[in-house]
């Protein structure tokens, strides 16, 4: 099957239609490659089209009401829990964990006047993790009885057990101890759940009829919400509930010119974030003032805003000037940025990645272990400090507690250009020497295996006071970039190559006017080391993404990348327009 | 880093999806039943089922040991119910009257909440489909140790050679019916096997890759697979850096599929008249019917073909037939939506579910012997769009690129970089190979010349 999409980008729908539930992408090749029995079958819809839609939704359909329910309290979660424990420990596991989730989703999809479809799906079962003989075992199942769960519990010992015999070694866990019965919620203000789907509507349709009239010739818009009620409860002594939402609104404006035979689009420049509904409160406090009339949005969006923007910016890109390939200094918006750190430092640290793990899917690391034992692998300028930190407020992979326990911290990937450290689970962490797990272990349901997943990764802002205003001043030549656009790295992340949703020309300290055709390549260690400044903390703001892949088969998980505006001296910048 | 000594513990996990509701592969009749079950039930102005189950099984290893391997069974019906032109869907994975009756009510309850949909197609009366032959017995039957001897077969011999084998095989077996209260009913049982391998030289300084999908898993031989990955990882150790620039190529099948297939998901006809696909053109006309590509280029979609046997029905029911999309260069073919099709007067003609590219008889060896300076490409990667009107994509080869001098194979060079149209490409053919299967589809070996390289990577 056609395992290569790593990064789930963000869907551009060419046609959904709410009657068959068709939907397809603007670039096919985007596909979601996942498990395929997590996708919901919806009327109409075959397997096959789900794939290429790119949309993971797991569980099954039901009503917006439906979603408020709550099948279990945390005591019963408890009890239940305490059964599996027994149930596992009673036929020999030395380490189990449960999982009981219930995994809430609602996707809108809307074009120009039209909702497309609305869809609400809830999945709800456990999974049990053992060790026994030193060797993993997993189980999960929809029957969440007492029975059930005892039979789940004894299959994962005997899977283990029966797995033991052809292992070589033995796991190595490391120490946690248990935090006892313990909640987390997501700090949310607004629960998009019970929001009503009219609101949400009303919304939708305002932002398309904005679109349209401000030139856009097409557009589609989105509204995801995904709610993870999870319990997680280990042989450790640990009850932990946790309540965790997220939110992202997207859209993709269209301007054609059918007298020219051309089209432009232009993505939203929200971000997903780890909220409840009051993200699309618009409030002008979390508004960040760039150049040219943009607007940066850091923790409050603005959407119909953007989709005014959105429109006129499509409708210039048709008469923006070619880029001349060459160098060029380069200022990257934060939403820009994001998704740089993401393919050229979040995924090279992986260490299971390192190590060869996912070496027939996305591929192994130039980051090697070597290179880090050697304390001064310069992977960026002095400028370059880089965090991984599940703690971090509004961010998509902010948990209280990862999916074995582990409570959420911080900790240095990059510190002052200087490789010092990997993203490592429970099984992991040995091997760099370490007696704690960094907490970065997550599942995306309750019926697949949990494994090293990319907490937040983000760079830190400047210590001096510096604005982008600022510091496109001191540009003589250079490219602003804003947004998310074509991205591709290579299977060790070596080299890459960038686009984006803006461009404009910097000469001489000043934006002279739009750019199209414009992405850049370079070397993730080259890139790093031309970073020579970053913007301070008040230009500082996340970009994320809902689906980022990894595994076989497949899993999706959710996360955030910080930045401010970066600047980036002498990057080749290639011209991508052709003639067919 | 790839070392035969573990860094660390062999990090494995197996695991096994239980479900107590053990289900089985429906016969078109059992499927039958259901349906009109379910379809007695309704009170609404239309509905229509879809009933799916099935079983899936993988292996998945790294290092040269299993880490994950495990098998899930899981079945679905869904009932879509409508009232003038809204509807509204819900799902259960359960078949007893009582939870039949609930589902049918609550997607009658979402249908009565949903938005009226200007653009809802009243649905098909019955349809008639081909016969296709997309099931295989020896795929239903595989179990844990049939897996188990794949992963073997394919580890063993790297581990003999000090070479290090991540692969993965995912299997399925399973059914897909669909009715509706207009009479439509349609069964189809598929199989499918998937294989990929990855075999790296112990020094980290080679990499070769192999891929087979077959319905019928007997055919699968992972062994042979692995050997040829085996086989290029070893000669890729020693890469030389080439100048990116223009390049005859050799795109093996498992580099020319992803171009192709990225091509033919935008074939879509709204979108060309919409005048935002590559097939628009100026003044707002479509290119269908025009010559785009090399004469040569034939492109077409067929469910009864034996080597890719398909299922004989799309997503909403409609008949999946034979049907040419590029002939002898020229846009034969768009796909439609149903609302399309009516409101353009046209065939709603539906995307299909793989495709065909027709070629010569030439084995990849006998295009590499007839070349006199080129670069054969193994597979490419991380493949994005960058622009959608030219189709123009974004990717770089990976696990075995090598020049070619002679007609022979000289030495392996570093991983490019490219940036290219398969528009472009199939204007600068110069020759095909015979079609194998590949993800599904036919694809023959492509050699192109002027394939665009715009950068090296020390990726191996």
């Amino acid at each position: 099957m056609p395992e290569k999409s790593e990064f789930i980008p963000v869907f551009v729908f060419l046609f959904q239609k709410i009657n068959t539930f068709t939907i397809q992408i603007l670039s096919p090749n985007e596909t979601l490659m996942m498990d395929r029995r997590k996708f919901m079958q919806l009327s109409g819809l075959s397997m096959g089209a789900l794939v290429s839609a790119g949309i993971p939704i797991i569980g099954n359909a039901t009503t917006p009401e439906h979603l408020l329910e709550t099948p279990a309290d945390a005591a019963q979660k408890k009890l239940m829990s305490d059964i599996a424990l027994n149930a596992a420990r009673s036929k020999g596991a030395t380490y189990t964990d449960v999982r009981i989730g219930r995994y809430l989703q609602q996707f809108l999809f809307t074009r120009e006047t039209k909702v497309q479809n609305i869809v609400n799906a809830e999945s709800y079962g456990v999974g049990i993790r053992v060790i026994a003989n030193g060797t993993w075992g997993f189980s999960a199942t929809s029957d969440v009885s007492k029975e059930g769960i005892a039979k789940c519990a004894e299959t994962a010992v005997a899977i283990a057990k029966a797995n033991a015999k052809i292992q070589t070694e033995p796991v190595i866990l490391a120490p946690q101890k248990g935090v006892g019965e313990v909640t987390w919620k997501t700090p949310i203000v607004k629960n998009a759940f019970e929001i009503p789907i009219q609101e949400k509507i009303d919304l939708l349709m305002k932002v398309n009829g904005e679109a349209m009239k401000n030139g856009a010739g097409f557009v589609t818009s989105n509204l995801f919400f995904v709610n993870e009620q999870k319990y997680f409860a280990s042989s450790d002594g640990s009850y932990i509930d946790q309540d965790i939402h997220r939110i992202w609104p997207t859209f993709t404006v269209t301007a054609v010119d059918k007298a020219a035979g051309k089209f432009k689009t232009r993505d939203a420049i929200s971000s997903p974030m780890g909220m409840g509904y009051e993200y699309l409160d618009g409030l002008a406090s979390e508004k960040i003032a760039g150049p040219n009339g943009l607007v940066g949005y850091r923790n409050s969006y603005d959407m119909v805003e953007d989709a005014i923007m959105a429109a006129k910016q499509a409708k210039e890109k048709m008469t923006a000037k070619s880029v001349p390939a060459g160098k060029y200094d380069l200022v990257l918006d934060p939403n820009h940025l994001g998704l740089t750190i993401h393919e050229s430092v979040g995924h090279p640290l992986e260490l299971d990645r390192v190590l060869g793990y996912e070496a027939n899917y996305a591929g192994t690391s130039f980051a090697t272990l070597d290179k880090w034992k050697a304390g001064n692998f310069n992977y960026g300028s002095k400028n370059v400090t880089i965090v991984a930190d599940k703690t971090q407020p509004h961010a998509l992979g902010t948990v209280g507690y990862d999916d074995e326990g582990v409570p959420s911290k911080q900790w240095n990937l990059i510190k002052d250009g200087v490789l010092v450290n990997y993203q490592a689970i429970r099984d992991q962490v040995n091997i760099l020497g370490e007696k704690e797990s960094h907490g970065c272990c997550y599942a995306d349901n309750w019926d697949s295996v949990q494994f090293q997943r990319m907490p937040n990764v983000s760079l830190l802002p400047g210590k001096d006071k510096l604005s982008v205003l600022d510091m496109i001043k001191g540009v003589e030549k250079g490219i602003y970039i804003v947004g998310r656009g074509s991205y591709s790295i290579d299977q060790q992340r070596y080299n890459f190559q960038f686009g984006g949703q803006l461009f404009y020309e910097i000469k001489n300290g000043e934006i002279v006017g739009m750019l199209d055709d414009v992405a850049y390549q370079s070397n993730t260690q080259e890139f790093w080391n031309s970073c020579v400044q970053v913007c301070d903390k008040d230009d500082y703001r996340t970009f994320g993404s809902f689906f980022d892949g990894k595994g076989q088969p497949s899993q999706v998980s959710a996360v955030s990348h910080g930045s401010s505006t970066t600047r980036f001296n002498g990057v080749n910048v290639i011209n991508t327009g052709r003639k067919i | 880093m790839c070392g035969q000594t573990p860094v660390g513990p062999e990090i494995s996990v197996f695991f096994q999806k239980i479900d107590l509701k053990k289900m089985k592969i429906l016969t078109k009749e059992e499927a039958k039943k259901i349906i009109d079950k379910v379809l007695a039930y309704s009170k609404a102005d239309e509905m229509s089922v879809n009933l799916n189950g099935g079983r899936t099984g993988n292996i998945r290893y790294a290092r040269n040991t299993v880490s994950t391997s495990g098998e899930s069974e899981n079945q679905s019906l869904a009932v879509t119910a409508v009232y003038g032109k809204k509807s509204g869907t819900a799902t259960i994975n359960e078949f007893d009257d009582a939870s039949l009756e609930k589902t049918v009510r609550r997607a009658e309850e979402i249908a009565k909440l949903a938005p009226e949909n200007s653009e809802y197609m009243p649905m098909l009366g019955p349809q008639t489909y081909l016969n296709t032959n997309t099931f295989s017995e020896n795929t239903a039957k595989i179990d844990p140790n049939l897996r188990a001897k794949a992963a073997l077969d394919s580890i063993l011999p790297c581990r003999e050679n000090k070479l290090t084998a991540a692969g993965y095989m995912e299997d399925t077996a399973g059914y897909s019916a669909m009715g509706n209260s207009k009479g439509l009913f349609v069964f189809n049982k598929a199989t499918q096997v998937d294989f990929t391998i990855t075999v790296r030289t112990d020094d980290g300084l080679g990499s070769g890759y192999g891929i087979q999908d077959f319905n019928d898993v007997s055919l699968l031989n992972t062994k042979k697979v692995t050997e040829v990955a085996m086989q290029k990882a070893k000669a890729s150790a020693s890469a030389q850096a080439l100048e990116p620039g223009k390049y005859t190529v050799i795109l093996e099948p498992a580099a020319a599929v992803d171009l192709l297939q990225n091509m033919m998901r935008s074939m879509d006809a709204r979108n060309a008249d919409e005048g935002r696909s590559f097939l628009s053109k100026k003044g707002g006309e479509t290119k269908l019917g025009e010559k785009l590509f090399d004469e040569r280029v034939n492109i077409y979609s067929d469910p009864m073909n034996e080597e890719i046997p398909g299922s004989p029905f799309s997503g909403d029911g409609r008949p999946q037939e034979k049907i040419y999309w590029i002939e002898n260069g020229i846009v034969k073919n768009m796909t439609y939506s149903r609302f399309w099709a009516d409101k353009k007067g046209v065939k709603a003609t539906p995307p299909p579910n793989s495709f065909i590219m027709a070629g010569g008889t030439k084995s990849l060896a006998d295009l590499i012997k007839g070349t006199d300076k080129g670069i054969l490409v193994t597979r490419l990667w991380y493949i994005r769009a960058v622009d959608p009107q030219t189709l123009l994509y974004t990717g770089l080869t990976r696990d075995g690129t090598f020049y070619i001098e002679n007609g022979k194979i000289k030495f392996p060079v570093k991983n490019f970089r490219f940036n290219e149209s398969p528009v472009i490409m199939l204007n600068n053919l110069e020759e095909m190979g015979k079609p194998v299967r590949i993800m599904g589809n036919l694809v023959p070996p492509l050699k192109i010349r002027d394939f665009t390289f715009s950068s090296l990577s020390d990726a191996v």
